[in-house]
């Protein structure tokens, strides 16, 4: 194997409501912040790899960024695979790094739904609006249900991932959501699309994040102080849309897993802490089956008494995932596993190595895995 | 009363056998020439085999019920009155699987996955759509 690729800064903006703020700005922002992080200069920048913001798809976006940071970097462009895009740009950076593309890459995401437009989430998916079927909830409700079904998943064990990741948020001070949710609570929620409560969505949050990656020599040349190796990636595209998904309650979310555990050389048993994409419940349960840390049919039982809260045997979410601390697609959980890998997380898991980390998106289409590690 | 009406197929060329059959009360699906796969929605070629040797066939009917959810808020103006509503995936006995709605029953929560279901073609607007009962309705 050759020389490891590592994050070498990383940066946000606030999350919530930031009235008035382009997603250029709040992008521009973020990098602002990943580069002090990393403590080096933009003039080192030369890639440059964007998730466009998800509520409004604008051509050459990537450029329009550049522009607005003042580079020209050799590689780069605008991504699309949902909320799978900011973790698979991970890995397509790594791989530009390795094959001599670029030295310094800055991968970021940006988008204002919360005070802009949703209109992204809660469009209707072709002619079946005439069946009233709308948005983005109703499809993994869709997978939900039959999850229920086929394996005895009980609501209250989706609930244990809401009161987990609600908790975790509720000790972030930089988290939008800061109310613990206790599972009397969670029951009493209202439904939206059932099976799914109101507390089994994720936030709507406007935000920006930003990490920048080169080779640990590379890090080590310009002075980087707390570099995280990335030990694997891998990426999984389960396509069919949800009525044509030959099944429902499994995903590639198990093909991604398998591709970044082998290139880490490492299995479920080696994880001290994992972000899980939560933009609903069902989907980090799903995904614990899917990375092999339980059977399939076994995440709501994995899930119960306190398993995935901080001080449990795999702690999810420490800042509070996109059902607490944003509803950002994908990247806050990467900046949380950085945080964890350099033991300075706000709820640090002790002595925690390895984290891993899940992005995705569309209804469970597209899916990404990273591994990061000392 | 609220008179926002439903939204309606938006019939395009690929689209029209589908509506047209289902006016004469029959629901078809797409069937490939050359390798028999049987599919929904419509398209140009087979996603199977990607040959383009495409033919409409009459569905018996015959259906279960892969999932569903049940709506408790509208996303669209004419189903406020409506909620809650059910939407399900039903899989045809032939294979194709679309979306729709099951039709006469007390609580969508008490409905099983895989539990059998038959074919009911109703009004809406100037379409008529295909719904699903359970097989043991009256």
């Amino acid at each position: 194997m050759q020389e490891r690729v590592v994050i070498a800064g990383i940066g946000n903006t606030d999350f919530g409501k930031l009235e008035g703020r382009s997603t250029i700005s709040m992008n521009v922002e973020a990098v602002r912040k990943a580069l002090q992080d990393a403590g080096i200069e933009k003039s080192s920048v030369d890639g440059l790899f964007v998730k466009f913001p998800t509520s409004s798809w604008e051509m050459m976006y990537g450029q329009k960024l550049a522009e607005s940071l003042g580079i020209v970097p050799r590689i780069g462009g605008v991504w699309d695979q949902g909320g799978a895009a900011n973790s698979s740009m991970i890995g397509y950076a790594y791989m530009a790094i390795e094959a001599g593309q670029c030295e310094v890459a800055v991968v970021c995401f940006a988008d204002n739904p919360k005070t802009g437009s949703r209109n992204a989430y809660e469009r209707a998916w072709g002619d079946d609006d005439v069946y009233g079927w709308f948005g983005t909830p109703s499809g993994y409700a869709m997978i939900a249900r039959r999850h229920m079904q086929e394996f005895g998943t009980q609501s209250s064990q989706l609930g244990a991932i809401a009161v987990a990741c609600r908790r975790h948020g509720a000790a972030n001070p930089k988290a939008q959501l800061r109310k613990p949710l206790t599972i009397e609570e969670y029951q009493e929620s209202r439904l939206i699309v059932a099976p799914l409560k109101r507390d089994d969505c994720c936030l709507v949050s406007d935000g920006g994040a930003a990490v920048v990656l080169m080779s640990a020599s590379k890090a080590k040349e310009l002075g980087v102080k707390k570099p995280v190796p990335v030990l694997g990636f891998g990426q999984g595209q389960t396509s069919w849309e949800v009525a044509q998904r030959p099944t429902l309650t499994s995903t590639a979310a198990a093909v991604s897993a398998q591709t970044a555990f082998k290139m880490a050389g490492l299995k479920p048993k080696d994880i001290d802490v994992a972000q899980l994409y939560d933009c609903f419940t069902i989907v980090p349960l799903m995904t614990l089956e899917d990375y092999g840390f339980c059977k399939k049919g076994e995440g709501g039982h994995f899930v119960e008494a306190g398993r995935v809260e901080i001080g449990g045997d795999l702690p999810i979410n420490t800042a509070g995932g996109l059902l607490s601390e944003t509803g950002m697609p994908g990247m806050q959980l990467v900046i949380e596993g950085v945080r964890q890998m350099r033991g300075e997380a706000n709820l640090q898991v002790p002595g925690a190595k390895k984290c891993i980390i899940s992005n995705q998106g569309g209804i469970m289409h597209t899916h990404s895995t990273l591994i990061l590690g000392q | 009363m609220d008179t926002t009406e439903i939204p309606l197929p938006r019939v395009t060329p690929l689209t029209a056998p589908y509506w047209e059959s289902l006016k004469k009360g029959v629901l078809s699906y797409q069937c490939c020439g050359h390798c028999k796969h049987a599919f929904l929605p419509p398209r140009t070629e087979c996603p199977s085999c990607l040959q383009d040797n495409l033919s409409w066939k009459a569905a018996s009917g015959k259906a279960k019920l892969i999932s569903w959810v049940v709506f408790h808020i509208a996303y669209h103006k004419a189903f406020e009155n409506k909620v809650p509503y059910n939407v399900a995936v039903v899989e045809l006995e032939e294979g194709p699987r679309l979306i729709s709605n099951v039709i006469r029953i007390q609580d969508a929560e008490n409905l099983q996955i895989d539990q059998p279901l038959r074919l009911v073609i109703e009004q809406e607007g100037e379409f008529k759509v295909p719904r699903f009962e359970p097989n043991d309705a009256h």
